[in-house]
């Protein structure tokens, strides 16, 4: 284990800005897609349902 | 083992289901044990102090971002050769992935470039051509998607994705290529440069990053065949049973 404390973690040597910005921007990356993911799903099946509808109608 | 059993959209959207949790499974837990390596264990950087430990991300987006265009070109190339559903499919399901790891890889790279070479951003060989690669990313998915006919907007766009193709070696080489302010290769064909952990934690992120990426591919190509087979038989049975 390299840091001797949590402050001394966070603190990044005095570079917590770009480190953190850095690593931030992954986690946002991730979560981001992964919501894209979810919402296309849901608009697919969505859609399919609806053309179900609209043949059930006709 | 048939493969043209899962080159069906079909069977493989049943069989990119079984598969992805998998992957998202391993790439959490490579993530887990890449990042302990990398944030806690390895040492500080001589020269650049702790600022260095970008590269935990910056250099598995970056190669991601290469990968993932080549095989999104390869499966163009399929798509052009033997007019497959399946490869175009997927070449639309790698993009967006392909395009946020682009991304990731110049934001990281920029704020690891300001306090190390005191800009954000220069016109250089490396940085320039990794930005034309994200608009290769964008191009490829507006023109796929810029036809009233989807598979026009296959071929149209896997023709712009394999000629964009020659970007690659351009990223990959500028280094050697050109006088540029970004760093040579700390590891290539001829061995690392690296404190044994550095190289440990870039390599356990990089495995993350491949797993992570084929995982949400896989989700998304499922989204896809939907989206193309909506009136295809098997596609309204989904739900009913």
């Amino acid at each position: 284990m390299w840091w001797k404390s949590w402050s001394d973690f966070w603190a990044m040597g005095g570079h917590a800005f770009f480190v953190w910005m850095s690593f931030g921007a992954l986690l946002a990356g991730v979560v981001v897609e992964g919501v894209l993911l979810r919402v296309r799903r849901a608009r697919a099946l969505a859609a399919i349902e609806e053309e179900r509808d609209l043949e059930a109608e006709n | 083992m048939n493969w043209f059993y899962f080159s069906s959209p079909v069977t493989f959207y049943g069989l990119a289901g079984r598969l992805a949790p998998w992957f998202f499974a391993l790439a959490a837990l490579s993530a887990a044990w890449g990042l302990w390596l990398g944030l806690a264990v390895a040492p500080r950087d001589a020269t650049q102090g702790e600022v260095y430990r970008v590269i935990f991300i910056h250099v598995p987006t970056a190669w991601m971002s290469m990968f993932l265009y080549f095989l999104m070109a390869c499966y163009c190339a399929l798509t052009l050769i033997f007019n497959t559903r399946l490869s175009a499919m997927m070449a639309r399901a790698i993009a967006p992935t392909g395009a946020l790891f682009t991304f990731l890889a110049l934001w990281t790279g920029s704020f690891w470039g300001k306090p190390t070479w005191g800009t954000y951003w220069v016109w250089d060989a490396r940085l320039t051509s990794e930005l034309v690669l994200l608009f290769l990313y964008f191009g490829y998915m507006a023109l796929a998607n810029a036809f009233e006919d989807p598979r026009r907007g296959d071929r149209a766009s896997a023709l712009l994705a394999i000629i964009g193709v020659v970007n690659l070696p351009i990223i990959y080489f500028s280094v050697q290529w050109w006088n540029t302010l970004h760093q040579g290769m700390s590891v290539g064909p001829k061995g690392s440069s690296m404190h044994p952990t550095m190289l440990q934690a870039m390599l356990v992120m990089s495995f993350s990053a491949w797993m992570y990426a084929a995982g949400a591919a896989l989700a998304r190509v499922r989204s896809v065949i939907l989206e193309r087979e909506r009136r295809a038989q098997w596609v309204r049975d989904l739900g009913r049973s």
